[in-house]
């Protein structure tokens, strides 16, 4: 089992879509939301993504496919 | 008792051992150093920081180590300069340039925090030090592993200049070329951190790491005769350098090395990648990440990990934040060298850039002592001026065709 801290973050027009349960339901994986900020124009979630490596991937890539932005709990490391 | 309490999470504030570790396992908040300053305050004096090392290790009471051996001896120090030019240009009666360019061993201001990263992960037993850069950062950490004979990891996106690659190339640490784009290696290196036990600096090593950017903060004061500034402009890509420069003034007060903090912190961004400007001047609190696209590329964090907090130390400070476009990034660059003979990389252009702004919009006053704060050396981003400096003057090998060029007269001065 891999467990994976992904920060999400919603632009305006994904702010309504259930997305969390979307991926619950379509992959493998256990959603855990730990912090999070969801406003009306703008929201982001910090989040664990439990299950096999191959279902978080497709977990991540639906979301990405989905115009979510998926980058790592340390936002950007590439200094 | 040790003047390191414990990591404590900015967010929850859930307290951890002060180990190789980055995010709470609580709420996934940034962790950072939590000091005893009570017990710091017995022992620090201005007495005892001015009979220490020419480095950013007379302020070791105040950073994250343990000590005594440090390794990066020779960081920090860099010169304060008087800029009576560039002063005397932008209508400010007392302007300093904190000039990291030349800071040793790699020419930028990443010498302080990865020197401090490095003596850390050697504390705590790691053998092998890596980092996700595409400059200095690279740089800095090739060069302090090699002094150290540390292994290093470099991974750098499979894109990169040439001229970039040599650099990290020349102190032989493993270079790892990734094919992708910038996200692509964000999210290797992270996931490479949680497999390996590395000393990866700005993501497991993180909390010590940041703390470098204090000696900032320190180095200004203590040069300024013991006073604060009343204006910063700070370049700001991921924000925690910003943030950190707040802290550290703020650790000075808490131990009564200055009586006051006065200053207003300015954050400086390139137009092309400013998601915590933009947020600033909004009006807003949270940043939206941004796709970067500017030549300020030591700046460009898209999705910048203390945005937040950057934005917070700002607001705190009543400070200001702008953003300049890369032709106001290249004039300032060139402005600093014509007045003050400072060759900046393009993030010192940002700075100048803002700088100008700010003074321009009476944000800064004519009166108020400020420092701008310039990052890394010009040497390293020669291409971003290549096209805005012109050419020699070719003349013939012979006085005359010197003479009819420079039209100097025999005792005059002269130009063409």
């Amino acid at each position: 089992m891999a467990n994976i801290r992904v920060h999400i973050r919603f632009p305006e027009d994904k702010i309504k879509e259930p997305v969390i349960y979307q991926i619950g339901h379509e992959f493998k994986v256990v959603t855990n939301v730990r912090r999070a900020d969801v406003r009306e124009t703008t929201g982001w979630m910090d989040l664990e993504l439990t299950g096999d490596s191959t279902e978080i991937e497709r977990a991540i890539a639906s979301l990405r496919k989905k115009g979510i932005i998926v980058d790592p709990i340390e936002l950007n490391v590439v200094e | 008792m040790a003047k390191m309490k414990a990591l404590v999470c900015r967010e929850c504030g859930k307290e951890y051992p002060t180990k190789a570790i980055h995010v709470c396992e609580m709420c996934f908040g940034p962790l950072e150093v939590k000091y005893n300053y009570e017990e710091i305050k017995k022992s620090i004096s201005r007495r005892k920081i001015q009979d220490g090392p020419q480095s950013i290790w007379r302020y070791a009471d105040l950073l994250p180590v343990e000590g005594p051996t440090f390794l990066g001896p020779h960081a920090g120090m860099t010169p304060l300069v008087r800029a009576k030019n560039l002063g005397a240009y932008l209508g400010l009666d007392e302007l300093y340039i904190k000039n990291d360019t030349v800071n040793h061993p790699t020419l930028s201001f990443k010498d302080r925090v990865v020197a401090v990263a490095i003596t850390r992960a050697r504390e705590l037993g790691f053998e092998t030090i890596a980092c996700a850069s595409t400059g200095n950062l690279a740089n800095s950490v090739a060069a302090h592993a090699a002094a150290a004979g540390m292994r290093a990891y470099v991974f750098i996106p499979g894109d990169l200049e040439a001229a970039k690659v040599l650099g990290n190339l020349i102190y032989k640490p493993n270079v790892v070329e990734v094919e992708g784009n910038y996200d692509d290696v964000n999210r290797l290196c992270s996931e490479i951190a949680g497999e390996h036990a590395w000393a990866f600096v700005n993501i497991n090593i993180r909390p010590y790491y940041a703390e470098g950017s204090k000696t900032l903060a320190f180095e200004t004061v203590e040069q300024l005769g013991w006073r604060t500034p009343d204006q910063v402009v700070i370049p700001m890509a991921s924000g925690s350098l910003l943030t950190k420069i707040w802290k550290g003034l703020h650790e000075m007060k808490a131990l009564g090395l200055v009586d006051d903090v006065r200053t207003k912190i300015n954050g400086a961004q390139a137009e092309g990648c400013s998601p915590i400007s933009t947020a600033f001047k909004a009006g807003r609190d949270f940043f939206k990440p941004v796709k970067p696209k500017t030549i300020a590329k030591s700046l460009a964090i898209g999705n910048p990990a203390d945005g937040y907090y950057a934005l917070k130390a700002t607001a705190e400070s009543k400070g200001a934040m702008d953003m300049v476009s890369d032709d106001e990034v290249v004039e300032g660059i060139k402005l600093l060298a014509q007045t003050e003979g400072i060759f900046a990389e393009t993030a010192g252009g940002v700075t100048i850039g803002v700088l100008q702004k700010l003074v321009k919009q009476g944000t800064i006053k004519k009166s108020d002592v400020t420092v701008a704060y310039i990052t890394g050396n010009g040497l390293k981003t020669q291409e971003a001026v290549s096209d805005a400096v012109g050419r020699p003057h070719r003349i013939q090998p012979s006085l005359v065709s010197f003479e009819q060029t420079f039209k100097i007269g025999k005792h005059g001065r002269g130009d063409v």
